[in-house]
């Protein structure tokens, strides 16, 4: 069977862009092999800087005969359906078809067509040409002289030459011929580019691996990055240290080298004054470096290692050298922003005004960066105000939570005024990522508070679903004051996550408040958060009469684009969605008339009109919005961590709203879920699906909430079975317990009242027949088992568990 | 015995060594691509921030005629002033600039040769090609390419132009641009700008960079960040914007034509390099918000493209 094998060779392709490239052509080529019946035994792509390499193993020669009969018209038919079948057919008169008998139908005319398979060398060279023209780069670009024309090849970078080989492991192979914008295929590529450039001429897979291999290029990433990864941590080993293991770093320099050569550099050790994130943030960002750590203390050493594309003459002694010049270069920045920092701004007396807003110390350099932040009016987003804005309503939240998680509200006050104070320093301008970090060295430089420094790092956490939830009351009030703003702003002004887009990253923020609830305990009902305002900078007169004064009918004729511009915001806050909605219909329509008669400036407008109209229709969905956002959330979380999100909606019930607090939300999930899993539970709830679906087929017979109401116990009492007496004793008994419970959120409570219930129920299935032929004995004990529902809803609903 | 008279006549002189003079470094890399066909132009005489704008660049890039061209040019950025106090940072520096267009196929290789021109020994340094994308808002352009490594120091900037002044190129030019200093400091084993040797000769023969140029930034720098008189600035800036949409207007083919060329592209566009540099002055002086830079921005791409669309009218942009 023979293999294809393919090898496009251009400049340099960015280090991020490659594995997703490889990916994207096996994925390519293969489905449209199969699409035409080619099918293969493996397939496996490669990737270096220069280029992108797949092989697919087991090709046959030829695809198969495809052979098609298609149905024409009866015979005998008009000469107009007879032609239209012979030129859908293609063929050149009657005689070539083929003439079928059917009993009922009689005879009709049938055509077969048979198209041999196609050579799978053709196949090739018709896919190939198609695959590098629409490849999905995430950017493309042209280059040469080719580019003067409209529509000429894009490619990552300049794409230089294609190989292309087809052939059986014991032949010899053939060169796949097409062409690509004048690039004609070819069995040639080229080694490394300053270790072995001259040509090389190719066969298949195994002869091109080791020829570039002894050309200095090692063809697959994954053993460029074995190599990396064992020579760093040999070469560290030697000088009594340990590589300091970084994946994403490790991706990146495997994509930035043909031929891996790892070398240890070093700088002075008075650079170790500098946090050690940071060194590792600049020779990590700038210089694409690993560093080191001492075993021993735990700290970085004055170590790196780099890993150069060049085995050269002299074993690597100037590129250390230069490099660690670079190095050097960076750290000395890094000192100076070190430095920088933790000293008195220039222009301190431009910010006084700032300072007494926010209620800062401008004697101390971190409350002086954020009184800066401030004043800058650097904006978090348009409809959502300024940084400086953002900072005074999350510090009021923040202090208005911390009794509810046990925290001092002056801290958390303090802690959230100090939160964003890191972001205009000049070490996290450099390094954004040292955000928070910084933050709580500058704040514990300063003598702020233990737990108000920790704060100020941790109220980013928990940044995804693996990262460490704080537990210090401080933190966990700042970070969910921080969080709970966003979401609220963010839903207000209708930027909610849709699909896979997600920019802001709310439904992190959403687990992150999840998460900081139900692990340290807290009870915080979401639908009792602070009331939302947007803060924009002109709010108009307040037009009173604007409800008054619209109708439907009189809609087309109100002048109602001038009354929303002298709208203020406070005032749609106060209105009904209904007028709103008629409100934005209104203006959209305007817009096209505008847009028609290009008056531009009126379309302007009406849309920044539109903006403030949905952004007060935003307001009045967001908090029931919302909360079901985070159900959802709290439904993937439970989801992940192996637990049945059917006990969620079960949890939810009907009345979802009212179930605004996480914390109980899941306290009940668990405690549905081990009693779901004993014995008692699971006969119960079978117990439950049963008596729910005679119900259910009763009710159709006799309507709606037939059975709604308690059984008669007189006539249990008097010609009821000891079962069904039974039953009606330990219903009576354990729903009242079962409600007591979950009203003192004893869910434990809750479920051991109606483990009381199974053996009842069990006997009572056993022998007591429910559609009795006396119809009062059948609406009794069809109302015992309503009874039975309704006592399980006071814990879940147990229709919405599977099983 | 002066430095002088001490080199071999087989070497070249050490006033014109690229491994032991500014000069000569800029020199060689002069030398290197006139013999390629460029035409070694001198600096532009205004003010820019970058190599870039010179109108060899800007303007060439756009339309069909084939163009190569290379130059040094003085790059001011006022905020990168730091009193001759930094050993790397500068507010006035030289970047050597090529263009040509069409991109040549072997344009990495061209590069590759020129830095072995200038003393780069390429079995002994690591070279690299690492992702850089290009792009301009104050000229409405970008590019793909690259940061040409050293080492594991970028010495120059590699791109693809794609779009100019809001324009497509077509076809699309490759821009090399070095940054001297740099690799200078590199060539020459230097660790602090003004140490490196500008001359090429030693004893009091030797001239530093530092004697040209440290009094220069510091007095520039006071000038950039404290003296600059920001009120003038801003009415020159409207002025020089006023100015180039003006000689646009002016420079337009007159309806019915015979030979619809623009007459003022050139002109239109030396208003639109002073408007931005302008523009980095008052962003030195910090009186420039974060919400107005963004729109003096705008403002001066506004301009630009203005001017690629009147220079696409014009003999040199391809008009017919």
């Amino acid at each position: 069977m023979p293999d294809l094998l393919l090898e496009l060779f251009s400049e340099e392709i960015p280090a991020r862009m490659q594995r997703k490239a490889a990916d994207d052509l096996k994925k390519l080529v293969t489905d449209a092999l199969v699409e035409r019946g080619l099918l293969y035994e493996g397939a496996k792509a490669f990737v270096t800087p220069r280029r992108l390499t797949l092989h697919v193993a087991g090709l046959p020669v030829r695809g198969r005969d495809v052979r098609e009969e298609r149905k024409g018209p009866r015979v005998g038919a008009p000469d107009a359906a007879v032609q239209g079948f012979l030129k859908a057919a293609g063929l050149a008169s009657l005689d070539q078809a083929t003439i079928v008998s059917d009993p009922k139908k009689g005879d009709s005319y049938v055509a077969i067509i048979e198209k041999p398979g196609q050579e799978t060398l053709a196949a090739i060279a018709e896919i190939v040409p198609a695959v590098i023209r629409a490849f999905p780069w995430p950017k493309s670009m042209r280059w040469g002289k080719a580019s003067a024309a409209g529509a000429s090849l894009r490619w990552v970078r300049p794409l230089h030459s294609i190989l292309c080989t087809f052939g059986a492991e014991t032949e010899d192979t053939e060169i796949v011929p097409f062409e690509v914008d004048g690039i004609v295929s070819g069995n040639v590529t080229h080694g490394h580019r300053f270790l072995a450039p001259g040509p090389i001429t190719v066969r298949r897979l195994d002869d091109y691996v080791s020829s570039l291999e002894k050309a200095k290029v090692v063809l697959d990433a994954d053993r460029r990055k074995e190599i990396i990864l064992a020579d760093a941590k040999n070469l560290a080993f030697a000088q009594g240290l340990e590589l300091i293991e970084d994946e994403g770093l490790l991706e990146e320099v495997a994509g930035l080298v043909e031929w891996p050569v790892v070398l240890m550099g070093s700088f002075e050790e008075r650079f170790l004054d500098i946090p050690g994130e940071a060194i590792r943030a600049t020779i990590r960002a700038n210089q694409k470096c690993f560093v080191l750590r001492d075993p021993a203390t735990g700290n970085l050493a004055n170590r790196f290692i780099l890993v150069s594309n060049l085995a050269a003459s002299d074993g690597g002694v100037a590129i250390t050298a230069g490099n660690g010049r670079v190095v050097r270069a960076r750290l000395s920045d890094a000192a100076y922003f070190w430095q920088t920092d933790r000293g008195s701004l220039p222009d301190l007396d431009t910010f006084a005004e700032s300072a007494e807003k926010l209620g800062l110390d401008l004697a101390k350099p971190l409350d002086q960066r954020m009184a800066k932040l401030d004043k800058l009016g650097v904006v978090f987003h348009a409809k959502l105000g300024t940084q400086g804005e953002r900072v005074q309503r999350i510090a009021a939240l923040a202090r208005e939570l911390a009794p509810i998680v046990g925290a001092d509200p002056e801290k958390a006050e303090r802690a959230a005024k100090l939160a964003k104070a890191d972001l205009p320093t000049e070490m996290v301008g450099e390094f954004p990522e040292l955000q928070g970090l910084m933050g709580r060295k500058y704040a514990e430089l300063q003598g702020e508070d233990t737990s108000v420094a920790a704060a100020v790092e941790e109220h980013y956490k928990p940044l995804g679903p693996s990262d460490r939830v704080p537990s210090d009351p401080v933190s966990v009030a700042v970070a969910l004051a921080d969080k709970l703003d966003t979401l609220v702003g963010f839903w207000a002004i209708d930027e909610k996550p849709t699909g896979s887009k997600d920019p802001y990253a709310l439904r992190r923020a959403a687990l992150g408040v999840i998460r900081l609830v139900v692990e340290n305990g807290v009870r915080l009902p979401i639908n009792k958060l602070p009331e939302y305002r947007i803060v924009t900078p002109d709010a108009g007169p307040s037009a009173t009469s604007f409800r008054r004064d619209v109708t439907v009918s009189d809609i087309d004729h109100i002048d109602f684009g001038s009354m929303i511009e002298n709208v203020s915001n406070d005032y749609f806050e106060n209105i009904e969605k209904e007028d709103l909605e008629l409100a934005l219909n209104f203006v959209q329509r305007q817009i096209e008339v505008d847009d028609f008669q290009r008056e531009v400036d009126e379309s302007v407008r009406s849309r920044y009109r539109i903006e403030r109209i949905e952004a007060s229709l935003g307001l009045i969905n967001s908090h029931e919005d919302l909360l079901s956002f985070f159900h959802d959330r709290l439904k993937v979380m439970l989801r992940d961590q192996g637990a049945r999100h059917d006990l969620v909606d079960a949890v939810l019930g009907e009345g979802a709203s009212a179930n605004d607090d996480l914390l109980l939300i899941t306290l009940r999930v668990a405690a549905l879920g081990r009693f779901l899993d004993t014995e008692d539970g699971r006969n119960l709830l079978a117990g439950y699906k049963r008596a729910a679906n005679i119900l259910k087929a009763e009710e159709k017979k006799d309507g709606e909430g037939a059975f709604a109401g308690a059984a008669d116990l007189q006539l249990i009492a008097d010609a009821g079975l000891i079962e069904e007496k039974a039953l009606a004793v330990a219903l009576a008994q354990a729903t009242p317990k079962a409600e007591a419970a979950v009203a003192a959120e004893d869910y434990e409570g809750a479920m051991a009242a109606l483990a009381e219930l199974r053996p009842a129920v069990d006997a009572f299935f056993d022998k007591v027949t429910v559609n009795d032929p006396d119809p009062a004995q059948r609406a009794n004990r069809l109302k015992l088992l309503n009874q039975l529902r309704q006592a399980t809803r006071a814990v879940a609903d147990f229709d919405r568990i599977a099983g | 015995m002066s430095a002088l008279a001490q080199h071999s006549p087989a070497a070249p002189s050490p006033a014109l060594d690229p491994t032991r003079s500014f000069q000569g470094l800029l020199l060689t890399l002069q030398r290197f691509w006139a013999e390629r066909g460029c035409v070694v132009l001198q600096p532009y005489d205004m003010e820019v921030g970058a190599g870039t704008f010179h109108p060899a660049t800007t303007l060439r890039a756009l339309g069909p005629k084939p163009w190569k061209a290379a130059y040094v040019q003085p790059s001011r950025r006022p905020k990168d002033g730091r009193y001759g106090e930094n050993p790397n940072r500068l507010q006035h520096y030289y970047q050597f600039q090529v263009i040509l267009k069409p991109s040549p196929p072997d344009l990495q290789q061209l590069y590759l040769d020129s830095l072995r021109a200038i003393g780069v020994d390429l079995g002994l340094h690591d070279v690299r090609f690492v992702e850089d994308d290009w792009e301009s808002p104050t000229l409405g352009a970008w590019g793909l390419g690259w940061e040409c490594w050293c080492d594991g120091m970028e010495v120059s900037q590699f791109t693809y132009f794609q779009q100019v002044a809001g324009v497509e190129c077509a076809p699309v030019a490759g821009e090399l641009t070095y940054g001297l200093e740099r690799l200078a400091m590199y060539v020459q084993g230097v660790e602090n700008v003004y140490d490196l040797n500008f001359n090429g000769l030693d004893g009091e023969d030797r001239i530093s960079y530092g004697d040209v140029f440290l009094q220069a930034e510091q007095e520039y720098s006071r000038h950039n960040f404290e003296h600059a008189n920001t009120e003038m600035l801003f009415r020159h800036f409207s002025d020089a914007e006023a100015e180039c949409k003006a000689l646009l207007a002016a420079g337009e083919p007159a309806a019915g034509a015979n030979l619809p060329r623009h007459e003022l592209a050139l002109p239109a566009y030396d208003q639109c390099i002073k408007a931005s540099h302008i523009f980095n002055l008052l962003d030195a002086r910090g009186v420039i918000s974060v919400t107005e830079r963004q729109s003096y921005i705008l403002r001066v791409r506004e301009l630009a493209k203005a001017c690629g669309a009147a220079w696409l009218k014009t003999a040199g942009g391809g008009a017919n």
